[in-house]
C-alpha cells in the first residue's frame, strides 16, 4: 500500500443503520473529518468485502488504509486514537468496566428485540413486546436521574443506545408500543442527548426509517 | 494498585471456560483472590444479587464491587494492575483483538458447542462450520494480523490468548467424546502449535482442570442429552434454559443441560 494514497478515515455504512449511526456520533464527538461511504446491501463493494472479509458487514471504519469492524469495537477505537479531546469512555477503570457491561447489554438485546416487534405478529409480537418492555425498563433504571448513562459526559453507553431511539415511532406504528409511555425517563434523556449535534446530525428522519421497515416488512411478505 | 490493601473475590463454576478466563488473567497478573465455587443450576444468593441481569458466572468483587461479563472484566482488571499487562497499547491492535474475542464468543464457541449438542447431518454441519472458523484464524496466523507469533499476545500470552485458550481444551474433549476430527495438525498447523505452546505455560496448567474430570464431564452431559432426544435426526440447539417453571423431571434436566451447555462454549 503506497504511503499517502490510503491516508485518511473511510466509514463504509448504510444510512438507516443504527450500528453505522454510531460510528458518525463518536467520529462527529471528535471532530474528525471522514469520508461516508453508502454501502449498497444487496451489491456489497469489493472494499467492503475486502476490508471486512469474516462478516462482510457494516459499519467498517479505514483508517490510512487500516479496517476497524464492529461498531462497538470503532468506537472504542475512534476514543482511543483521539485521546486528546472529548473521552468517549470515564477515566476510572470501574466507571470504564460499567460503561463497556451496559453497551454491551444494549447490544445483546436492542436490535434483536426490536426486529420482533416489526417483524412478528399476534401472540408471538405480544411476547416480544414484554421483552422489550422489560430491557426498556432496565435502562430506566440504570439512567435514574443521571443527566447521561456516563454521568455529567456523554458517552459509550449513550451512543451505543440513541441510534435505536430513531425506531421508536417504527416499533409504535408496528406494534402500538410506545418506549416513551413504557419509560418515561429516558424521554429527557433522549431529547438531551438529540440537543447534541454529533447526534441530531447522524440520525435519521424517523419517518424514514418507518418507510424503511415498511418497504422490508413487504420485502418479508409480513403485513 | 496496591494488591495488600484492596479485595479480591471471583465467583466461579469449575467446568466453565469464563471462570477459566478470568482466573488465568488473575494468575498472570500475580493477584491474590478468594475463589468461590457456583453450582451452574443453583446460583447462590451473592451471585444472584452480584450478577442480577444475567445470574451468571464468572462475576469479580473487587472491595466488594462486582464486575461481570468475562470479557469485561479481563479488560477491567488489566487496567487495573498495570504490570504485566495483556491488552496490547496500540489502538488499531487492540481494536483486532476485540474483534476476535468477539469472533470466538459469537462465532466459534458456539460451533464448536453445536458439534456436541447435534447429532447426524446436524453433527456433520456442524464440524464444517467449527473447520471454517478455524480456518480464518490459522489465515490470521499464517498471513494476517498474528503472522509470525508465537501467541496471539506476542512473544507472552495476551487478552486473546485466554480467550481462544480458555476453552480450546474442549476441541480436545469433544474430539474424544464425539469421536469428530476438529483440530488435525495437518490442516490447522500454526493453530494446533499455539495452543501446544499455550497449555505448556505455568499458569495455564494451574488454572484448566485435568482433561480426565473434563472428560467424565463431557460424557455426562452428552449422555443426559442423547436420553432425553427423542427423534435422532433433529439438532438439540443450545440456547437458554427452558423458562417457566419446571416442575416435571424432564423439564429441570433440560434445564440443566442448557446451562451446562452455555457453559462449555468457548
Amino acid at each position: 500500500m503506497a504511503e499517502g494514497e490510503n491516508k485518511g478515515l473511510v466509514l463504509l455504512d448504510f444510512w438507516v443503520s443504527p450500528f453505522g449511526q454510531r460510528c458518525r456520533i463518536a467520529l462527529a464527538e471528535k471532530g474528525v473529518e471522514y469520508e461516508y461511504r453508502e454501502e449498497n446491501l444487496r451489491d456489497k463493494s469489493p472494499l467492503l468485502l475486502k476490508s471486512n472479509p469474516v462478516h462482510k458487514k457494516i459499519p467498517v471504519l479505514i483508517h490510512d488504509g487500516k479496517p476497524v469492524c464492529e461498531s462497538l469495537i470503532i468506537v472504542q477505537y475512534i476514543d482511543e486514537a483521539w485521546p486528546d479531546r472529548a473521552p468517549l469512555l470515564p477515566a476510572d477503570s470501574y466507571a470504564r468496566a460499567q460503561a463497556r457491561f451496559w453497551a454491551d447489554l444494549v447490544d445483546k438485546k436492542m436490535y434483536e428485540s426490536g426486529t420482533k416487534l416489526w417483524k412478528l405478529k399476534g401472540e408471538a409480537q405480544e411476547e416480544a413486546k414484554k421483552e422489550f418492555i422489560e430491557i426498556l425498563k432496565l435502562l430506566e433504571g440504570e439512567l435514574g436521574d443521571k443527566k447521561y448513562f456516563g454521568g455529567d459526559t456523554f458517552g459509550l453507553v449513550d451512543i451505543a443506545l440513541v441510534p435505536f431511539t430513531a425506531w421508536f415511532y417504527s416499533y409504535e406504528a408496528c406494534a402500538n408500543l410506545s418506549a416513551e409511555k413504557e419509560a418515561p425517563k429516558l424521554v429527557p434523556w433522549v431529547k438531551r442527548c438529540r440537543e447534541r449535534e454529533s447526534v441530531s446530525k447522524s440520525l435519521p428522519d424517523p419517518l424514514k426509517v418507518y418507510e424503511f421497515v415498511c418497504f422490508l416488512k413487504k420485502v418479508y411478505g409480513i403485513e | 494498585m496496591d494488591r495488600s490493601s484492596s479485595s479480591l473475590k471471583f465467583l466461579g463454576s469449575w467446568a466453565d471456560s469464563h471462570t477459566h478466563r478470568v482466573r488465568l488473567a488473575l494468575e498472570l497478573k500475580g493477584l491474590v483472590f478468594e475463589y468461590q465455587e457456583e453450582d451452574s443450576v443453583d446460583p447462590s444468593p451473592a451471585l444472584l444479587l452480584h450478577s442480577p441481569i444475567y445470574k451468571k458466572v464468572p462475576a469479580l468483587l473487587h472491595d466488594g464491587r462486582p464486575v461481570v461479563e468475562s470479557l469485561v472484566i479481563l479488560q477491567y482488571i488489566d487496567e487495573t494492575w498495570t504490570d504485566n499487562p495483556i491488552m496490547p497499547a496500540d489502538p488499531f491492535e487492540r481494536a483486532i483483538v476485540r474483534f476476535w474475542c468477539h469472533f470466538a464468543d459469537d462465532k466459534l464457541g458456539p460451533a464448536v458447542g453445536l458439534v456436541f449438542s447435534s447429532v447426524g447431518e446436524g453433527q456433520k454441519a456442524a464440524v464444517d462450520q467449527v473447520h471454517e472458523n478455524l480456518q480464518l484464524l490459522e489465515r490470521e496466523l499464517r498471513e494476517g494480523a498474528f503472522k509470525g507469533r508465537r501467541f496471539f499476545g506476542g512473544d507472552n500470552i495476551g487478552l486473546l490468548d485466554i480467550v481462544l485458550g480458555c476453552g480450546s481444551y474442549w476441541l480436545a474433549v469433544f474430539e474424544e467424546v464425539m469421536e469428530v476430527k476438529l483440530v488435525d495438525p495437518d490442516t490447522f498447523p500454526l493453530f494446533h502449535a499455539w495452543l501446544r505452546d499455550f497449555e505448556e505455560q505455568k499458569e495455564v496448567k494451574e488454572t484448566i482442570p485435568p482433561i480426565d474430570k473434563l472428560l467424565e464431564y463431557a460424557r455426562g452431559i452428552r449422555q443426559m442429552m442423547l436420553s432425553l432426544s427423542t427423534d435422532t435426526t433433529t439438532t438439540p440447539t443450545i440456547g437458554a434454559p427452558a423458562t417457566g417453571n419446571t416442575t416435571s423431571n424432564n423439564d429441570a434436566a433440560v434445564e440443566e443441560i442448557g446451562l451446562l451447555q452455555e457453559s462449555l462454549v468457548l
